[in-house]
């Protein structure tokens, strides 16, 4: 085996970006040399700011291999036991001797063969041909070109080592020919010259560079604990984001526990920490209490700070950008958030949907629908303080405040709100009407933030698909995706009875009377585009959140997914009926009775509808017994449905097994007779009208047969 | 080579024609300037001792950039007497993209010790136009990095002269707190909103009529098959033009400061701008290109020069 090692020197790469590129980096060589046979042994990973790297072990060569290439029939290739024309051309084409060629018998006739060798080529003169290219193929979120346009990376490459043990693999890229030289620190290192993977590490160290990611963050943490410690009672607040990115801003970290003015701790702590993780990079410190402390820590990437300079230089920055929020904070309080909604006329929405003054009385009316619904519905919920806290949802956005740290929109609205002596709950409302902004934010704290959240990501929603701008593959600049799984998870942990059809009718309600309404898309379409798109979502929520198996989420899901809080009773009911007594032979059943009905009418010829089933002329016991079971358990069926208690309906509907096996073991359906044919496929078809409101238990995938 | 500081309005030095011009075509330029840069919105009255109406730049053009920009540029730093050995220095993402000027660039904001000191772009397109060769583009902010030097923390404390008679110190807040002041009164107060969208029209309607004087057309002025002759086009003041999009670009700046431009006519207005500054880019390509034209009829050399060759630029 020999030692390989690819490094790719680089201008800084974007923090964000290292870790995904580096996986995709290791992912695409480790690839390359499988596929090329070279095996691949205990790769190891490496990426700073200025490099990605990778080492591993890998065979000298590719194995040789055989191969027969068939010839002509002996006929053709012998004439008098000689050798003919064709013989002497086909040994030519395949590169043997013609004495070197064989005979072969098959069920068609004899042929001439050749045994041909395939000698397998260096890892060397392998990797030389194909690396360059990989490279090139890294995805990035946005690249550059330098040299010419068609040479695209994420920031310009310097150097490039590409070694086999000592030896270097003649390579190129950008320009860039691969040699045996890396680089080290920036300030603290120099050029270095590497004599293979095994030193690549340790060589790196000595020129001030941890080259592996986990070694860094490990170092990091030990020296975020270490700096602390000068402060008794203090913890560094965690924050893996935060850590992320530093780990991956460093190629030598150290930390430095700075200090501010404690007059500071009079700002909001959300202001106070969105300055230091944002803006600076800081870790906020705090003390026994959990209560944020005057310190804050830097990671530097650089040695150390014997002479406090740098602690120095990061205090009065932050000194700077504290001031500037305080500032912010006390020129925003000359207008109240009141008087603010009427300067969000200036502020754009998106171009076609108006301005975010149009969307404030959008998401008014449209809170005040929900949370009316859900107050007729008995739930708690103040809809005068939901209608006044839509009003100023939105005014922060023409604060100072929010203007330099936009992260804290909503947070700042909130605060605001209860600085200008509002009720509580309307600043709690605005404070959390963002939430959730990802999977693991929590839903708004209180009912009227709930209700509030729901109408203005509702609102977006609508405006976005009524003008044909929903997402599409990964395209999705809105965010409309986030925001739908947000109203998702509020209406399933609230407990809310909103339908999407109907929170939707009232979203595009709003728009009414308007100028851009003339160009929405038709009504039919919207609906269905957004059936299909809450479907998905309701889906991702079931299956990622809610943990329901596949098959279960597609069954109650086809049966209906409007209603969310509802699909989930109805996923609930269905996981457990599996354990039911005949519940999995029923699913087997309306498989079947699903396909007859669905050939039935492929084929064109039948009426197939269901029917009043009282009403039919029975022929066979079996179909009269299946009838009046049906009328029978259907009626069980309604009352518990009605009651949503789907275990008990299923329950019920698990009882039909019997009567169903009799019926199919004994009467075919699709007999000659017209008339019995079409009472037959009516009984069919009203007892999978009749059952499938919980579930199409067709989609349930059952033991022994293979999903699809 | 350096240039003196340009004498219009801009807002940044990116807008000064040595840069947003230069970057254009295949020449080389390596140049750097002091460029004072007004952003009528970023005015806070002197009151805030980080923010100004209007702030002083070093640009600094590198076309093609060399392959050591970022040792230079940290060269650059040791020679204002910042020992980076004994600080933390750090290159993080920072893009660059001015929508009036249809430009864009990918690079970073050079942090020193946590201050954000400069931004180092690699200018990819300008005017709309892919740049070939490219420019690397240092913009130092010298408030910043005196304030830095002198560790003050108000910018106004900043030492701008000292007395030479009596040794007292003159500072920035001397120097420039009125205009601080004042200016942000004009701008967010004062500014007459109908007059100013005047004015912008004017000079719009100016530089689209010297637009349009150019020889050819524009649409014929990208392709560069203009059968004019190139002494028309190398005498329409394309330089004028630029100069009327600039005044167009602040006035626009102090509408907006004003408050005066609504959400709706705001796209519309910079997309006004911006189809200017592509003119007035397509124009200027085509007229550097008349001239390597010229020049080579002029030498009567008879092998073909390739027009967009690389040139290998000497690095200082």
């Amino acid at each position: 085996m020999l030692d390989f090692l690819l490094e790719i020197g680089c201008e800084e790469i974007p923090a964000r970006m290292i870790d995904v590129a580096s996986a995709e980096f290791a992912k695409r060589v480790g690839d390359l040399i499988k596929r090329e046979g070279l095996g691949v042994v205990s790769p190891v990973v490496y990426s700073t700011p200025r490099r990605l790297a990778i080492s591993a072990l890998i065979a000298p060569r590719q194995p040789d291999s055989t191969s027969q290439s068939v010839g002509p029939s002996v006929a053709i290739a012998y004439a008098d036991g000689r050798p003919t024309k064709a013989a002497e051309a086909f040994a030519k084409k395949v590169g043997v001797k013609v004495d070197e060629l064989e005979v072969m018998e098959s069920a068609k006739g004899k042929y001439i063969f050749a045994n041909l060798k395939t000698v397998g080529r260096s890892a060397s003169e392998v990797l030389a041909e194909s690396l360059s290219h990989e490279i090139g193929a890294i995805s990035w979120p946005k690249s550059m070109y330098w040299r010419s346009k068609n040479e695209r990376f994420i920031r310009p490459v310097r150097w490039l080592v590409a070694m086999l043990d000592d030896q270097i693999i003649p390579m190129e890229f950008a320009g860039i020919r691969a040699g045996g030289e890396s680089y080290g620190h920036r300030m603290l290192g120099r050029k270095v010259t590497l004599k293979g993977a095994k030193e690549y590490e340790s060589a790196l160290e000595r020129v001030s560079v941890v080259a592996r990611r986990e070694s860094r963050e490990q170092r990091i943490r030990k020296a975020l604990d270490a700096a602390t410690r000068a402060v008794s009672g203090a913890k560094w607040r965690e924050d893996a984001k935060l850590l992320d990115t530093v780990v991956n801003l460093t190629e030598w970290p150290s930390v430095v526990m700075g200090n501010f003015d404690g007059e500071f701790l009079a700002l909001p702590e959300e202001v106070l920490v969105t300055v230091m993780r944002d803006h600076q990079k800081y870790f906020a410190v705090e003390d026994r209490e959990g209560k944020l402390a005057p310190h804050f820590l830097a990671v530097l990437n650089t040695e150390g700070d014997p002479q406090d300079i740098i602690r120095h230089g990061h205090e009065r920055v932050l000194r700077a950008r504290f001031n500037d929020a305080r500032f912010f904070w006390n020129t925003d309080q000359k207008i109240t958030l009141r008087c603010r909604v009427d300067l969000l006329k200036q502020v754009t929405f998106q171009k076609d949907l108006g301005s975010y003054y149009d969307k404030t009385l959008r998401v008014q009316r449209l809170a005040s629908w929900v949370s009316e619904t859900v107050k007729q519905a008995g739930i708690a919920v103040r809809p005068g303080i939901v209608h006044k806290a839509a009003l100023l949802a939105k005014a922060d956005l023409t604060s100072e405040l929010v203007k330099e740290f936009t992260e804290l929109q909503g947070v700042v609205g909130g605060l605001y709100a209860k600085a200008q002596g509002l009720d509580p709950a309307i600043g709690d409302a605005i404070y959390d009407h963002y939430k959730p902004e990802s999977m693991d934010d929590a839903v708004p704290r209180t009912m009227e933030g709930a209700m509030l959240s729901i109408a203005d990501k509702a609102d977006s929603i609508a405006g976005m698909f009524a003008l044909g701008l929903q997402p599409t593959g990964s395209r999705d600049p809105f965010a409309l995706r986030r925001q739908a799984n947000g109203i998702v998870r509020i209406i399933a942990e609230r407990k809310l009875p909103i339908g999407f059809q109907d929170l939707f009718y009232s979203a595009r309600a709003t728009y009414v009377g308007s100028a851009v309404e003339a160009r929405f898309k038709k009504r039919e379409e919207f609906f269905a585009d957004l059936a299909v798109f809450f479907k998905e979502r309701l889906t991702f929520y079931l299956r990622e959140i809610g943990g329901f198996a596949y098959d279960v989420v597609n069954a109650v899901l086809v049966a209906d997914a409007d209603n969310v809080v509802d699909a989930l009773a109805r996923a609930e009911a269905v996981t457990k009926a599996r354990s039911i007594e005949g519940f999995e032979s029923i699913t087997t059943s309306f498989k079947r009775v699903k396909n007859i009905l669905r050939q039935a009418r492929e084929s064109g010829k039948y009426r197939v509808a269901a029917a009043n089933l009282s009403e039919i002329p029975w022929t066979d016991e079996h179909e009269r017994l299946l009838a009046g079971t049906i009328a029978r358990v259907s009626a069980k069926v309604s009352e518990f449905d009605s009651e949503n208690d789907y275990l008990k309906a299923l329950w019920w509907i698990a009882t039909l097994r019997d009567n169903l096996d009799a019926f199919f073991n004994n009467v075919m359906v699709m007999v000659d007779d017209e008339r019995v044919r079409a009472n037959r496929l009516a009984l069919l078809q009203t007892l999978l009208n009749e059952f499938s409101t919980i579930a199409d238990f067709s989609e349930i995938v059952t033991e022994g047969q293979s999903s699809n | 080579m350096l240039q003196q500081p340009y004498d219009l309005e801009v807002g940044a030095g990116t807008m000064a024609p040595e840069t947003f011009l230069r970057v254009l075509g295949p020449q080389p330029s390596n140049v750097a300037y002091v460029q004072p840069s007004r952003r009528p919105a970023d005015g806070r009255y002197g009151e805030n001792p980080n923010r100004l109406y209007k702030h002083t730049q070093l640009q600094v053009i590198l076309k093609p950039p060399p392959d050591n920009v970022q040792d230079l540029y940290l060269e650059s730093l040791g020679a204002i007497g910042i020992d980076l050995r004994q600080h933390d220095i750090k290159f993080e993402e920072d893009n660059w993209e001015s929508p009036t000027l249809g430009a864009w660039g990918i690079g970073w904001q050079v942090m020193l010790d946590g201050l954000e000191i400069t931004q180092f772009t690699y200018f990819q397109q300008c005017g709309g136009v892919d740049l070939e060769p490219i420019s690397a583009e240092l913009t130092y902010g010298l408030e910043r990095i005196a304030a830095f030097l002198q560790d003050v923390d108000s910018i106004y404390d900043i030492v701008w002269a000292h007395d030479p008679q009596s040794g007292k110190a003159i500072t920035y807040g001397d120097v420039r707190l009125a205009e601080e002041l004042q200016f942000s009164v004009y701008n967010f107060e004062m500014a007459d909103v109908e007059k100013t969208w005047k004015h912008l029209e004017l000079y719009e309607a100016e530089c689209k009529a010297l637009l349009d004087a150019y020889p050819g057309g524009l649409k014929v002025a990208s392709s560069g098959t203009s059968e004019q002759a190139p002494v028309e086009r190398k005498r329409t003041p394309i330089l004028a033009a630029y100069e009327l999009c600039l005044k167009c670009s602040h006035l626009f700046n102090v509408l907006d400061a004003r408050g005066a431009i609504s959400v709706t006519e705001r796209v519309g207005v910079i997309a006004r701008i911006r189809t200017l500054a592509v003119g007035v880019a397509r124009a200027y390509i085509d007229q550097q290109q008349t001239e390597h034209e010229v020049s080579l009829e002029a030498q009567s050399a008879p092998q073909k020069q390739p027009k967009l060759k690389r040139e290998k630029v000497a690095t200082t």
